[in-house]
């Protein structure tokens, strides 16, 4: 089983965050923090990295946005919501213009709270993420050793349950994804 | 000597390049104060990254960076077995191609940049290169590399300039700042990763371990200036790459990224300032 927790790499996206979260998210990697030193780099390609991160309450306009760089991320991936308002959609949840946290759209595996979170926090969380990154790329090195390395290129029908299935996902939380809504049709 | 040379070209130089793009991490993050990543870091990364799934924008890409890959080290593999050096120069520019061929199938506006961008950044390298392979053979009336490290004394003395054009090609040879015009090493710039953009799993891997097979050929190249047939020029030889590495590493953390337009001017005025001076004083005295 390859070890990959030494390598996680960072995708960073701004859902519609005020920045707060975002400063803190690069603070951890300024000389005080230096996630680096664990291996952590801030990639900007979707399709090299390993953990999302993603900042601020999910929107219309964004909503579509964060599912593509999910679909767009190579398996095995983990999902972090850093802040309340990718957590819940915090002070703005019941805007009229908030789908809520990052769970409305995609599968979210760790929930860093705060507001702004804390680069500790922030640290922390990044390192649960690779955590389970290790856990689901033993799992995924399983099943390309079961059906052969071929398998490393499809998509198999497995890999969303690996991920965390976001079908389950949404049931365990006992609510459905959002769709997206066209709020002048409602007037 | 002619077999054994290329075969542990083959086994060691991904070692010593991933070793040496490992402390260059870490020299970096200590420039910036930082802790830095372990000095194995770069070897971490490849194999994680042949540990995912593989995702392909087209299928040729996967042939086209293998392409790439195979030629780099069979252009190290020709150089350290002691052929023409500057069919050496024209294999690696050749291998260049197959990089760019790989971002541009892609479609990706990002990509197809970077792979323009790839090959302004040879058509700056080109004259300094090819000078290089000139001096030498003005210098000791031989491309072989065989030849050239049996020379009765190290061939900087007499080449300084030239010496000097190819260290400054050095930093756009290792997509460096200020010259990172085809791939950008830092995040959230304009380019995302260039050419490297629509390079996932392992074909990034491939990437990253032909980029370490190309850095040490060309500070093989470096050597080849200072070696002579005295068997402690080997020693020297090795501080003087060591030297220059530390030197990029310097530059890079200390320069932003130039505009490509700057970048060509100043690339051929040093060629032409450095290497042409020596190649005429070369000339006139000889």
């Amino acid at each position: 089983m390859a070890n990959v927790k030494r390598s996680p790499w960072l995708l960073h996206y701004d859902a519609s965050s005020c920045n707060g979260c975002d400063i803190e998210v690069l603070a951890s990697l300024t000389p005080v923090y230096d996630a680096e030193r664990f291996g952590v780099v801030n990639t900007a390609d979707p399709m090299q990295a390993d953990i999302l991160l993603v900042t601020g309450g999910v929107n219309a306009q964004s909503a579509e946005v964060v599912k593509q760089l999910y679909d767009q991320m190579a398996r095995p991936k983990v999902v972090v919501a850093v802040g309340v308002c990718a957590c819940t959609g915090g002070v703005f949840k019941d805007c009229y213009n908030i789908n809520g946290g990052v769970d409305t759209v995609i599968p979210v595996d760790v929930y860093v709270p705060g507001c702004a979170a804390r680069p500790e926090s922030i640290i922390d969380g990044i390192v649960k993420a690779v955590a389970i990154f290790q856990e689901r790329s033993d799992k995924h090195d399983k099943y390309v050793k079961e059906h052969g390395e071929s398998a490393r290129d499809t998509s198999d029908p497995d890999a969303a349950a690996r991920d965390g299935n976001p079908a389950d996902f949404f049931n365990a939380l006992g609510k459905k994804p959002q769709e997206h809504t066209d709020h002048k049709e409602e007037k | 000597m002619r077999i054994l040379m290329p075969i542990l070209f083959l086994l060691l130089a991904p070692l010593a390049g991933g070793l040496l793009d490992g402390m260059d991490r870490k020299i970096s993050a200590r420039m910036q104060r930082r802790v830095g990543p372990p000095i194995l870091q770069p070897f971490y990364d490849v194999q994680k990254l042949f540990a995912k799934q593989r995702i392909v924008v087209t299928n040729s890409q996967t042939f086209l960076m293998i392409t790439y890959m195979v030629l780099i080290i069979f252009t190290g593999c020709m150089f350290y077995s002691g052929v023409d050096m500057l069919m050496c120069f024209f294999m690696l520019s050749t291998a260049g191609i197959f990089l760019y061929f790989s971002a541009v199938v892609t479609d990706s506006p990002y990509s197809y940049i970077g792979g323009q961008r790839e090959l302004f950044q040879e058509m700056c390298c080109e004259p300094a290169v090819l000078l290089t392979a000139l001096g030498f053979y003005i210098l000791e009336g031989s491309f072989q590399t065989s030849d050239l490290i049996k020379a009765d004394r190290s061939a900087i003395l007499a080449l300084p300039g030239f010496f000097v054009a190819f260290l400054f090609i050095l930093t756009i040879k290792m997509r460096k700042s200020p010259f990172d015009e085809s791939t950008s090493h830092h995040p959230h710039q304009e380019l995302v990763k260039g050419v490297t953009t629509e390079l996932g799993g392992s074909n990034l891997a491939l990437f990253q371990i032909t980029e370490w097979y190309e850095n040490v050929l060309m500070l093989s190249v470096v050597a080849l200036f200072i070696l002579n047939k005295n068997p402690w020029s080997i020693l020297c030889a090795v501080l003087v790459v060591l030297a220059t590495y530390f030197l990029e590493i310097l530059i890079d953390n200390t320069s932003a990224r130039m505009k490509s337009q700057k970048m060509l001017q100043l690339s051929w005025a040093v060629t032409i300032a450095a290497a042409g001076v020596n190649l005429v004083i070369l000339i006139l005295v000889r």
